[in-house]
């Protein structure tokens, strides 16, 4: 390549991946993971505000929060958890896969773990819908009588037990929220990695939507058991 | 990010170590073991967040020492949040 007075300057020696301001595919690459590290941490803030307010609360009204979390199923919870630990297992073995450059391996890992989102989102649909049949969404509606009845031994009141419900709907949507716009990320990626686009030279979008599903798999591992298993010792 | 490539044996033992955790942490809810009912619930939560974290995000292999940095600025600050927080609430008459 010439410049218009005719200087000669060297041809650049790496793929189209790189961008001109980077001086190697390292220093993108490790540019591009600080920058989603940054995200997260500021989503660790945006859910630590709720995680703040359960803390408050559960240390306020404890007996309610023990019976609201003895009323949702604590199978499908542990179910729940399984399943994202095995997506995280997959998303963690698709950048592996995009690191060897085996385009195969890597469409089918990143197919699987969107399997395990849907899975993971439908388990939570059906905890929600029985907790619509079961009167237990705050709202006109609710009713915590059964609650009640059933655990005579814990000190119930019912506008408190609201609110573990409140928190139980508000962070479990948040975090599904966060699962629906990972499952569009890695929908993303699976097209692009169809098209061909990852190679061991360029594979960092793979490694950073990873980083972003492995969090919220993260935040799932603490909703686990403080929402599900406040106390389910022999009452 | 360092180019280091896991071995697959590596992260299925992390996975098993995860499920494995997930099985503890749901059968020790059952007994009663008093206020520590929450303290091994939280520990064991911790640990495998730490296993994602170290393993999974490659925050073990990392040259990138900013990273660190950020992670650990992240969780200061979060602590700094519910640790006021509770040393209010929980002290108030």
């Amino acid at each position: 390549m010439s410049t218009s007075d005719g200087a000669i300057i060297a041809e650049p020696e790496h793929g189209p991946e790189l961008r001109h301001q980077f001086a190697t595919v390292e220093q993108q690459r490790e540019a591009s993971t600080l920058g989603m590290w940054l995200f997260l941490s500021t989503e660790m803030m945006f859910f630590g505000g709720m995680f703040c307010a359960y803390l408050v609360y559960r240390y306020w009204y404890y007996d309610e929060f023990a019976a609201g979390s003895r009323s949702i199923n604590i199978w499908m919870g542990a179910i729940n958890t399984g399943v994202l630990i095995c997506s995280s297992l997959t998303v963690a073995l698709s950048v592996r896969a995009a690191q060897m450059g085996k385009r195969k391996t890597l469409l089918v890992l990143l197919v699987l773990t969107l399997l395990f989102g849907l899975a993971f989102l439908g388990i939570k649909g059906v905890e929600w819908h029985d907790k619509f049949v079961e009167h237990h969404v705050p709202g006109l509606s609710f009713s915590a009588a059964d609650l009640v009845r059933d655990y005579p031994q814990l000190h119930i009141n019912p506008h408190h037990i609201q609110l573990y419900f409140s928190l139980y709907f508000a962070m479990t949507g948040l975090h599904a929220l966060h699962m629906v716009i990972g499952i569009g990320i890695f929908l993303f990626l699976t097209y692009k990695a169809w098209k061909g686009a990852y190679t061991p030279g360029y594979y960092t979008p793979v490694e950073v939507g990873g980083l972003y599903w492995h969090f919220v798999d993260i935040v799932w591992i603490y909703l686990f058991p403080l929402l599900y298993l406040i106390d389910r010792k022999p009452l | 990010m360092s180019e280091h490539v896991i071995s697959s044996k590596l992260y299925v033992s992390i996975w098993a170590t995860l499920m494995v955790l997930t099985a503890v942490t749901a059968g020790v809810a059952f007994l009663n073991l008093g206020p520590f009912n929450t303290i091994v619930a939280l520990v064991i939560a911790t640990c495998k967040a730490l296993l994602v974290v170290l393993f999974f995000m490659h925050v073990k292999y990392t040259s990138e020492r900013m990273t660190k940095v950020v992670i650990a600025a992240g969780i200061f600050f979060l602590l700094l949040l519910l640790g006021l927080s509770l040393a209010d609430y929980a002290t108030r008459l």
